[in-house]
């Protein structure tokens, strides 16, 4: 893959319209903004580490979209791409995040204390509850840029402050590429095993290049509290449990990702954050919390109901199947989880779940007893 | 124009740092290099800005085959054979039979050096086919080139193509043009070349911006057919049914010297020196980049003991009627030259020319019950 800016320099002796690609065929977000007069903007530009216009773009070039789902299309290489692209970044960002403009500021809140209630989901209809994020490593560029020597002082640095975790979250690392098949097969029951990407939309990106090096997985004794090294972004933080108490799901995450931070900052390391977009990760559809926090929650009278979509829409809400994203539903069991990430805080955003699938169990019941559901439909959050 | 940001910001760390796990590997890339090699090339860059790493990702992402050498490095212009020879040499070498860095490879076209090749028993031999691949001087490969650069070797290719007249006469079509009409065609003609699958190739970087600028082009005879931006800048295929090689060869040689003319005007010829022939994108390629074949009725011979060493000593290679990496079906072998480079064209379609005669012959030796001792080949 060409990522050296040489080359962008022998591309200029093309002109903008030769170079531009063809997007008639496309439906991602990188697609519906990327005009002509914008490439021949961008294209003489490069980040400090020589990511070019042609890096951002090319997932996006390379896969013209999904009918249903509508893909961002363009990736950063590092915490500069964001000012360097900002042309094509900011537009982007609008168009996913509901409108979010240059100006605006992003709140970060990772006070669990601040969160109000959900304590109490009913354990009978939520089997699940869970919290995602991504972090990236000041310093070093992003997985669709960086070089082996980046990425494996990425994984050194993440050993290192994983390591020191004490008490709940003390555990274990396992690299991708010398594991043993127990530990493996272990690590695939917990449903904790990553594999090399196969999606095209994370492979024409670059990210998978020479994998499985410095990949790898961490996860505290407990098994409620797991690090990804090095897949899309450097960090995925994941806090999860079996039954509804997302607040001590929350407050873990909190607790957890605050001391991960500080013992990098102990090695003079920080995470990507700005005041604009919050922490910064390789897809700009992560920007902001990075967060998704959801339950696995048994609705298949509400999913059924003619309002369900409407409902999840005024909670700002999403649903998916319970293999994740582009899967379906099974046996009425759905992932329900926080459309946003970017404009809100943490505990914002995981106070809409607690309050949503509160109410959305509380139609479930009334939907089991034959009763309407019409006085509990929430107004736009 | 040699100023190449990725690649100095990687030198920050050390050799150990960003040499790559090959422990697990099997391909001629992770054979040769050491850690001393990549330590003297990872500094530099060819001037359109291909690095060690562009050459080699595709051999670090993908370990090997069990049973196929891969080559695991790939060529993203001209000068990476020469920026890279301390890598490059000794891969050649190696799948090359010995091939030394001082070696001449010599070109012969001229189909009329061929001795015979127009009697070969259409009742054993069903097809005949000869291919190779060209890359247009002053493009990148496809690895490394821009869309700018591919639309322009497109452009080239189709102004050269649809000048051609008589039996080469001919269309072509754009991957991304293309109607369902012409689709079905070209795929129940065995025609249609798709986005690739193969890791190998994708991990090189060769499919960007599929299907921009991908085309083929074919006569209307149907014997001669062009892929414009695949694997590399161009390949060129003469084809037809039955055993009449002489015939195919003469068309490709032919064919491909007038596309040659044609480039030369526009101050574009092939890429081509006296050291590596013609240069192509992956190592194995270079020299004539050519594989000549038969598909073949084998049923007895096939399953002799000797059948192996008969096809080493005569330096044929056998397939599946799938093409690499396939089984054959019904007895049917596609037979073609295992050589490349250090032989000319016509001496590579010469050897599949007698030893696919002598094949045929040892086939019905068998048929009749008898041995076929007698017949074994000296090794070529």
């Amino acid at each position: 893959m060409p990522f050296g800016n040489t080359h962008n320099q022998m591309k200029m002796k093309y002109s903008s319209e030769q170079e531009y690609p063809d997007l008639s065929k496309h439906n991602n977000h990188m697609a519906k903004v990327l005009t002509q007069d914008m490439y021949k903007k961008l294209r003489e530009r490069a980040t400090p580490s020589g990511f070019t216009i042609d890096g951002v773009i090319q997932t996006g070039v390379d896969n013209p979209g999904h009918p249903f789902i509508m893909t961002v299309g363009c990736v950063a290489g590092d915490e500069e791409t964001y000012e360097v692209f900002k042309d094509l970044l900011d537009p982007v960002i609008e168009d996913r995040h509901g409108g979010y403009k240059p100006t605006d500021k992003h709140k970060t809140d990772l006070n669990s204390d601040n969160l109000k209630g959900g304590d109490d989901l009913d354990p009978n209809y939520v089997l699940s509850s869970r919290v995602r994020t991504g972090r990236s490593i000041r310093g070093f560029s992003l997985p669709p840029h960086c070089s082996r020597g980046e990425r494996r002082a990425v994984e050194k640095l993440s050993i290192e402050a994983l390591a020191s975790l004490s008490g709940d979250l003390k555990g274990k690392y396992y690299a991708l590429k010398n594991m043993t098949e127990a530990e493996q097969q272990q690590l695939i029951d917990d449903h904790f095993l990553f594999d090399k990407p196969v999606s095209p939309l994370l492979l024409a990106s670059g990210m998978a290049r020479d994998w499985p090096d410095a990949r790898g997985i961490w996860h505290n004794d407990n098994k409620t509290f797991l690090v990804w090294v090095n897949e899309e972004d450097h960090l995925r933080v994941i806090s999860m449990q079996k039954g509804g108490n997302m607040k001590e799901v929350f407050t873990r995450f909190c607790t957890g990702l605050t001391k991960i931070e500080s013992l990098f900052k102990e090695r003079s390391h920080e995470f990507m954050w700005n005041e604009h977009l919050g922490y910064v990760l390789t897809c700009p559809s992560n920007l902001g919390t990075g967060l998704r926090a959801g339950v696995h929650v048994k609705l298949p009278n509400l999913s059924k109901n003619a309002k369900f979509e409407e409902v999840l829409k005024k909670l700002r809400l999403q649903k998916r199947g319970t293999g994740g994203v582009d899967t379906a539903a099974v046996g009425g069991v759905f992932d329900i989880s926080n459309a946003d990430r970017l404009g809100f805080s943490e505990v914002e955003l995981v106070q809409m779940v607690v309050d949503g699938v509160k109410l959305l169990v509380d139609m479930e019941k009334r939907l089991e007893k034959g009763q309407s559901i019409d006085d509990l439909m929430p107004a736009q959050k | 124009m040699t100023k190449n940001c990725h690649n100095d910001y990687k030198m920050k760390f050390s050799v150990d740092d960003e040499f790559p796990d090959l422990t697990k590997h099997n391909n001629h890339m992770a054979k040769a290099l050491t850690k001393e090699i990549y330590a003297k090339l990872r500094s530099k860059s060819t001037p359109s800005g291909f690095t060690v790493d562009d050459v080699i990702q595709t051999g670090v992402d993908n370990p090997g085959h069990p049973f196929i050498m891969t080559v695991g490095c790939v060529a993203g212009d001209e000068e990476s054979y020469e920026v890279f020879k301390d890598l490059l040499d000794p891969v050649i070498s190696d799948r090359h039979g010995g091939y030394k860095p001082t070696d001449k490879h010599k070109t012969d076209l001229n189909f009329e050096n061929l001795k015979g090749g127009d009697d070969l028993d259409p009742n054993y031999v069903l097809s005949s086919r000869v291919r190779t691949g060209r890359s247009i001087k002053g493009f990148t490969l496809p690895p490394h080139n821009s869309r700018g650069e591919r639309r322009a070797i497109q452009n080239l290719s189709i102004e050269a193509l649809s000048s051609l007249e008589g039996e080469f006469k001919g269309k072509y079509y754009p991957l991304d043009g293309m109607t369902d009409a012409e689709q079905e065609q070209l795929i129940a003609d065995h025609f249609l070349f798709d986005k690739p699958v193969s890791p190998l190739l994708t991990c090189a970087g060769m499919a960007r911006d599929w299907p921009d600028a991908r085309g083929i082009w074919h006569n209307d005879n149907k014997t001669f057919l062009v892929w414009v931006n695949e694997e590399d800048h161009l390949r060129v295929i003469s084809m037809q049914k039955g055993g009449n090689m002489k015939e195919v060869f003469r068309r490709f040689c032919v064919g491909l010297q007038k596309i040659e003319e044609i480039f030369k005007k526009h101050n574009h010829g092939f890429m081509w020196n006296e050291h590596l022939g013609y240069i192509l994108t992956c190592p194995s390629n270079l020299g004539t980049g050519l594989r000549g074949g038969v598909h073949v009725k084998l049923p007895k011979l096939s399953t002799h003991p000797k059948f192996e060493e008969i096809l080493t000593r005569l330096r044929l290679q056998k397939r599946g009627t799938g093409g690499v990496d396939t089984a054959s079906v019904g007895g049917v072998f596609d037979i073609s030259n295992a050589d490349r480079l250090g032989s000319s064209e016509v001496e590579q379609v010469q050897l599949v020319v007698d030893g696919v005669k002598l094949m045929v012959e040892m086939e019905k030796k068998l048929e009749k019950g008898e041995s076929i001792d007698g017949m074994i080949p000296a090794q070529k």
